[in-house]
């Protein structure tokens, strides 16, 4: 058996990141010759339909009062024992920080290893498995060696191919056993953010770093942000210099993103903040320093300073959008 | 960017400052076809240019760097580039304040505005200073802060819009291809240029790139820290990058500098930590760039201390944080000096080791050099063709460089031995000398007593008064002078073994050293020729003695301290057709001084042969036999007595030390030291040193070495020499005798007018003590020094300024009659 | 006014790398010969907070660590900024798997006097397990918060604020608890000079480390293939205006 934790999303519905999720234990079920079954919370829904056409025909249900609002740690210690009960071969689990923090309680719980952000699991004698170190700009091959191996995958690490669906999928609720005297946090509050672009969501990003030089010289990357529909972003060295608040952060320690067009001002491309953009589509990066990192790896690059560079495209776009 | 070349008149390699200074003065030297690469980005291609503290301060006690810096600073003031801030090098300790008065002097000597400062006067100038842990301060106004990436950019522009310039950055050397050890061409990442001159200007990894032509630059990386602590408000709200003089906190060996609203401190007081070329990581791999290295904070910590001692007021506060720390990295080479000059491969010239206050400078002197032969500014001690072939080697130059960091703000002794890497070259004599407790010093890795602790019953004897001051007796002893006073009463046996000597010969052997010398060297088989060797300007390259052995035979002989100079000199000007092959012999040659008024009886009681006056005059040469070895006897004096230079084959070398010092016996023979052939004995004899009263700013004339007659044959340096002859020398070398005082000015201090004015001749020249010595046999200190005419008049009263006081000095002798037997009756005795 | 806080800071030390990581001949490792080291900007900001908070509780502010000796550098900078005391958990490596970390730790806490709340870094700068929080967690009983970017402590509880599910939740938790901090909990200061000079002189704690070992065993490292075209260089400074909106325009993110 292999074990998908399956993250739902506010309309019960699996996340992006659980369908990848599926796809890989449906490949390793099929390599290993064994059933894939999904773990989730909370009441049935679309969900067996969902998996149905995922192919998955099997379904468990957890349900306790002290898994209301998914405790990422209560959420470990119901999947321990649903493991200590089934025995599966393995378990699954999006890369995300929840499943991820559910995981590592999970796999502490059972005595365990967990490999996080895999981006390959290779069963065998032993299994070994491929996963992401640095924020993903080195690739780690290990050894997994232990009875039920523990994994999370990172996005990215594979596509929802085509499958043939499952006539029908079993739900099995399970009922948790919880311990009762066990100290647990618990959500008080949750303030949904005010809708609208943000970093991790725009489909441009218009970012700067120590080229920028200060707070105030923010505004034309703002300005041009404005005309692309985008959001700002900055690095590190903004940050800690004050320029920037923390949750415009793109890299390592602030925000990954995916944008399909980052313009990179005077961001000379350290591994930390690489590896917060590196999956953008397309990268315009702008610098005094034709040989900065970020202007090697950029799709585009122009040589100059920021402050010279961005008025004059701003302008140019405001000239050819007319008066 | 221009298409890469495929030809160039000159290939620069580094395009930090001192890459940049070079292709700036090439350019208006009017070169063309100038090639710069880097294997960096510009303007910053990650050397030393890029992190360093770029502080500039003027004085120095020695003025071939304060000329160079002093050029700098002209520099990069003309190009804009300069802050003037003033800086204070500040005593806690009584030596340094005396070390304070020493750079006065020095100050003063090099015509530097300087003055010496209270404590109160310190915190005035830096009120957030502590003034309780300060002695003294140094204060030099013309201090200042320069800005090298930018000066470079300028420097370039220069070239570039002259025409001459192409600079290729991001191109990597891989290759410098020589043929019959000439630069041929330069293989790059982005194609081959053809080229018959390389500068090397690639600061840490210049031995790297130099090793691909087969050369050496013996340097080696070293770590500098520094770290910035800030914000402080104080400097914040000055606005400025540098509003408050620099510190030298020189006791702690280190500084402290505003960099805007930081205070940046560096130290030069941490354990040596060296690296190597191959080492640096690349620019891709570094954290920071490939000569920032991480920082270890351990090595710091006392530094941070002492520093809270001086800055408390601002450092100690919660909100001036750490900001920046690295190990920076910078060139040191075995003697701290920077390494320039041509390499042992034609055409592939160093500009190496240089410090940010003298990359402008050094620029200018390599263009010149390049272009005209010489440069303006002597460069002597910075010749990277000075090392001996060990001194070259990784180790001694590791050894060394770990020795010498700790000496960059160290209080240095002009005559300070090193301790590192000692005993590379031993005279044949030294299982004797060592028996005898020889003190040894060292010179280019010969070990030469200086003098012997076997002589110091003479001290007594003969009445030799010891030298109150500590100062002035360190690294000397009373015995040199009761050595010499033996040698003048009796006879002495001096080791010269570390003497440089070259074997001349072929068919073009007399032409090519007539060319070379400016002493007539047609003269009979035999004889014992003095002779000055000039540059293309006129001006001191070395001063030789010269044997003729045959027709076609000659041995040249030159000290040793300027013999790997000497033998790149004569090297590079060997005719191309092979009619005169050089042969450097030092190594297969021990030389035994022997001289005193029993000389002669010492000699015949070794020899058959006839040792007379008639049958062996002044300034020949014979071969003479003692027992069964052969010995090249050379009857010449540097001491002003009789006696002879014996040569012979470095394994008969014990049996001759062991002859002469039994057969001396009997007459009183003892050994003296170097104290005594170097110093004491020659200034008795005004006799002129390399290195001392004899460079490149100086020609024979006012040298007073002129000889009778100017020879027929050409030779380099003669149309200055003969220009020089014509007119009244501009200066001219003097005897300055110090009467009265129990203090000894002991070399580099100012000569001064009686009402203390600094004296300089028509071209600038400035007036100080090029030796000093002390002359037993008159009684007195002696001390030469170039003076202008107007007083350069015997009898004439000066002053000697020597450690914050002055003295009344004498003007002895103009010229170079010898105050002690002027009329050599001794030595031709 | 809370209660006094005791707070211990669990870092790890990562050696600081340029744009270009190398790897050791062998591909086990960084190659560290030109690296320095350093701790991870969330450990920086656990510091921080830990050092902040004992201040204002009038607690005390622990660091710990687990590797061998050298990994005491990572300690006196974190003295350096304000923490108050250091324990080195010895271990042979700087970089033990995440199961042998959390061992370690665990059994320092329970040989150390106790503290109100332990933090993490979400992940190390590394290798990034991201787990060894929760699991330390787990074995001491204790609750557990990720992500964690506001800590607010009351009496006998933290509350601790994170972003998760597309908004900004706040969790309560009765101490003793454990937080793993995310990099903008907080500003992080520099160590000052006295800072350094205390750290210098202070004494590290060094507990034996466990026997444990982990099934999760590296075998080597790689870069990940980078499949990039090369860089269109669309020109110098202003003059590049042009060619940049013709670029902004083929994309559509203009007209």
């Amino acid at each position: 058996m292999v074990l998908a934790w399956i993250e739902r999303d506010a309309q019960g519905s699996p996340t992006a990141a659980a369908g990848e999720v599926l796809a890989t234990a449906r490949d390793l079920g099929g390599e290993l010759g064994a059933e894939v079954t999904a773990v989730a919370l909370g009441e049935p829904g679309d969900l067996p339909d969902d998996l149905a056409k995922q192919g998955v025909a099997h379904l468990v249900l957890l349900q306790h009062e002290l898994l209301a609002d998914a405790p990422p740690a209560t959420v470990g210690e119901a999947l321990a024992g649903l493991v200590a009960a089934r025995g599966p071969a393995a378990v699954l689990a999006a890369a995300t920080p929840e499943s991820t923090e559910a995981m590592a309680w999970a796999s502490a719980a059972l005595g365990v290893p967990l490999a996080t952000a895999c981006t390959e699991i290779r069963p065998g004698e032993p299994w070994e498995v491929t996963r992401e170190r640095a924020g993903g700009i080195l690739l780690e091959d290990a050894v997994l060696d232990a009875p039920v191996r523990l994994a999370t995958l990172t996005g990215g690490a594979r596509t929802t191919g085509e499958t043939a669906p499952a006539p029908e999928v079993a739900v099995d609720v399970v009922v948790p056993d919880l311990d009762p005297t066990l100290p647990r946090a618990r959500l008080v509050e949750h303030r949904a953010r005010s809708t609208g672009m943000t970093l991790a969501t725009a489909p441009v990003v218009v970012s700067g770093g120590r080229g920028v030089g200060s707070a105030e010289g923010y505004a034309v990357l703002e300005e041009l942000a404005g005309l692309l529909g985008g959001a700002v972003g900055c690095s590190r060295v903004a940050t800690n210099n004050g320029w920037r608040p923390h949750a415009d952060q793109v890299g390592l320690t602030g925000t990954r993103i995916s944008p399909d067009l980052y313009v990179a001002c005077g961001i000379s491309g350290a591994t930390q903040h690489w590896v917060g953009c590196m999956s953008a589509r397309s990268i315009l990066a702008v610098n005094t320093d034709p040989e900065a990192a970020m202007m090697r790896r950029a799709t585009w690059a122009v040589v100059g300073d920021v402050h010279e560079v961005l008025p004059a495209v701003v302008a140019e776009i405001r000239r050819r959008a007319g008066p | 960017m221009s298409a890469f070349p495929d030809r160039a008149q000159v290939v620069v390699i580094g395009a930090g400052i001192v890459g940049n200074a070079v292709v700036h003065h090439l350019a208006r030297l009017g070169w063309r076809d100038v090639l710069l690469v880097d294997k960096g980005p510009l303007p910053d291609p990650g050397g030393s240019t890029g992190h360093a503290s770029n502080f500039v301060f003027p004085v120095d006690h020695s003025r071939e760097i304060t000329l160079l810096t002093g050029d700098s600073s002209r520099q990069y003031a003309e190009l804009d580039t300069l802050t003037t801030c003033g800086g204070i090098e500040v005593a806690r300790t009584e030596e340094r304040v005396q070390e304070l008065h020493r750079r006065m002097s020095s100050a003063r000597a090099w015509g530097i505005d300087a003055e010496l400062i209270s404590p109160a006067e310190v915190a005035e100038k830096v009120p957030f200073l502590d003034p309780s842990v300060v002695l003294a301060g140094f204060w030099t106004p013309s201090v200042a802060v320069v800005d090298p990436l930018r000066a470079g950019e300028l420097m370039r522009e220069r070239a570039t819009a002259a025409g001459a310039l192409t600079v290729s950055a991001l191109t990597e050397v891989l290759a410098i291809v020589t043929e019959g050890g000439r630069v041929t061409r330069v293989r790059t990442d982005r194609g081959d240029v053809e080229t018959e001159y390389v500068v090397v200007a690639c600061g840490v990894w210049s031995p790297r790139i130099a090793a691909l032509a087969g050369a050496t630059i013996p340097l080696t990386p070293a770590v500098h820290q520094m770290i910035d602590v800030g914000p402080i408000a104080e400097l914040a709200e000055t606005g400025r990058e540098i509003a408050f003089p620099i510190i030298r906190d020189m006791d702690p060996l280190m500084y402290e500098r505003q960099s805007g609203p930081d205070l940046e401190i560096g130290s030069y007081a941490h354990r040596p930590i060296l690296c190597d070329p191959d080492d640096i990581p690349s620019i891709a791999a570094a954290a920071l760039s490939p000569t920032q290295l991480p920082f270890t904070p351990d090595d710091f910590d006392p530094q941070m201390e002492a520093a809270l001692e001086l800055f408390g007021g601002i450092l100690d506060r919660p909100d001036a944080g750490i900001r920046h720390a690295i190990n920076g990295l910078l060139s040191l080479t075995p003697d701290g000096h920077p390494l320039l000059g041509e390499t042992e491969v034609r055409g592939l010239w160093s500009a190496a080791a240089v410090w940010i206050k003298e990359g402008p400078g050094v620029g200018r002197l390599i263009a010149e050099w390049m272009t005209c032969g010489a440069p303006e500014i002597d460069p002597h001690a910075s010749d990277v063709a000075r090392f001996a072939p060990h001194e070259r080697t990784r180790a001694h130059v590791r050894a060394r460089a770990a020795e010498g960091f700790n000496k960059t703000y160290g209080i240095i002794h002009p005559r300070e031995q090193w301790s590192s890497d000692r005993g590379a070259r031993r005279s044949p004599f030294f299982p004797r000398e060592e028996a005898l407790g020889a003190e040894f010093f060292e010179v280019a890795g010969w070990e030469r007593p200086q003098w012997y602790r076997s002589n110091e019953p003479l001290v007594a004897e003969l009445g030799v008064e010891d030298r109150p001051h500590e100062w002035d007796a360190r690294w000397w002893s009373p015995i040199t002078s009761a050595e010499h006073l033996a040698m003048r009463r009796a006879v002495a046996m001096i080791d010269l073994s570390a003497f440089s000597q070259f074997a001349v010969h072929g068919p073009g052997a007399l032409a090519y050293l007539q060319h070379l010398c400016v002493a007539q060297m047609d003269r009979p088989v035999g004889r014992v020729i003095y002779t000055p060797v000039l540059g293309p300007d006129g001006g001191f390259r070395t001063d030789l003695t010269v044997v003729r052995l045959g027709d076609d035979a000659f041995r040249v002989i030159t000290g040793a301290s300027d013999g790997a100079r000497d033998l790149a000199w004569f090297r590079r000007h060997l005719p191309a057709d092979g009619s005169v092959a050089l042969e450097d012999v030092t190594s297969a040659v021990c030389t035994l001084g022997l001289w005193g008024p029993r000389a002669r009886d010492v000699l015949a009681a070794i020899t058959d042969d006839d040792v007379t006056d008639a049958a062996f005059p002044f300034a020949t040469a014979r071969t003479v036999h003692v027992g069964s070895i052969p010995v090249l006897a050379l009857r010449l004096s540097y001491v002003g007595e009789l006696g002879w230079e014996l040569h012979t084959a470095t394994e008969h070398g014990l049996r001759l030390w062991d002859a002469v010092a039994a057969a001396g016996a009997p007459h009183g023979i003892v050994p003296a030291g170097i104290g005594v052939y170097g110093t004491t004995a020659r200034i008795e004899k005004g006799y002129r040193l390399m290195g001392h009263e004899l460079d490149a700013e100086h020609g024979p004339v006012e040298a007073g070495l002129a000889l009778p007659r100017i020879k027929e044959a050409d030779f380099v340096g003669k149309a200055a020499y003969t220009k020089a002859r014509e007119g009244e020398p501009e200066a001219t070398l003097c005897t300055l005798r110090l009467d009265g005082t129990t203090r000894f000015p002991q070399g580099g201090e100012p000569i001064l007018t009686p009402d203390g004015a600094r004296i300089t001749d028509r071209r600038g020249r400035p007036s100080y003590v090029t030796s000093a010595g002390t002359a037993p046999s008159l009684g007195t200190h002696l001390m030469l020094a170039y003076l202008p005419p107007w007083h350069a008049v015997e009898g004439t009263g000066l002053l000697v300024e020597y450690l914050g006081e002055r003295y009344p000095v004498t003007v002895a002798r103009a010229g170079r009659t010898p105050l002690f037997d002027p009329d050599d009756t001794r030595m031709r005795g | 006014m809370p209660t006094t806080m005791d707070v211990l800071v669990c870092i790890k030390r990562v050696p600081a790398v340029g744009a270009e990581i190398a790897l050791t001949a062998d591909a086990t490792a960084i190659d560290t010969r030109h690296l320095g080291f350093t701790i991870g900007p969330h450990e920086e900001c656990a510091v921080e907070e830990a050092v902040r908070l004992a201040e204002r509780t009038g607690g005390r502010a622990g660091v710990l660590t687990v590797g061998p000796p050298a990994t005491e550098e990572q300690l006196r900078y974190a003295l350096s900024m304000g923490a108050d005391h250091a324990v080195r958990v010895d271990a042979p490596v700087a970089d033990p798997e995440p199961e042998v970390t959390a061992a370690a730790i665990a059994g320092a806490l329970g040989e150390l006097p106790p503290y109100d709340l332990v933090l993490f870094g979400e992940a190390s700068a590394d290798a990034g397990h991201a787990q060894v929080g929760f699991r330390v967690a787990c074995a001491l009983r204790r609750p557990v918060v990720g992500g964690v970017k506001g800590i607010e402590v009351g009496d006998g509880r933290v509350s601790l604020r994170r972003e998760a599910g597309g908004g900004v939740e706040v969790h309560d938790a009765p101490l003793p608890a454990v937080a793993a901090v995310l990099e903008g909990l907080n500003l992080p200061r520099y160590p000052t000079i006295k800072g350094r000079l205390r750290a210098k002189k202070a004494p590290v704690r060094v507990l034996a480390g466990p026997a444990a070992t982990s099934g999760l065993r590296t075998r080597r490292l790689r870069h990940r293939p980078e499949a990039r075209a090369e860089t269109v260089l669309l020109g110098q400074g202003a003059g590049a205006a042009p060619a940049v909106v013709d670029v902004l325009a083929e994309l559509g993110v203009v007209r």
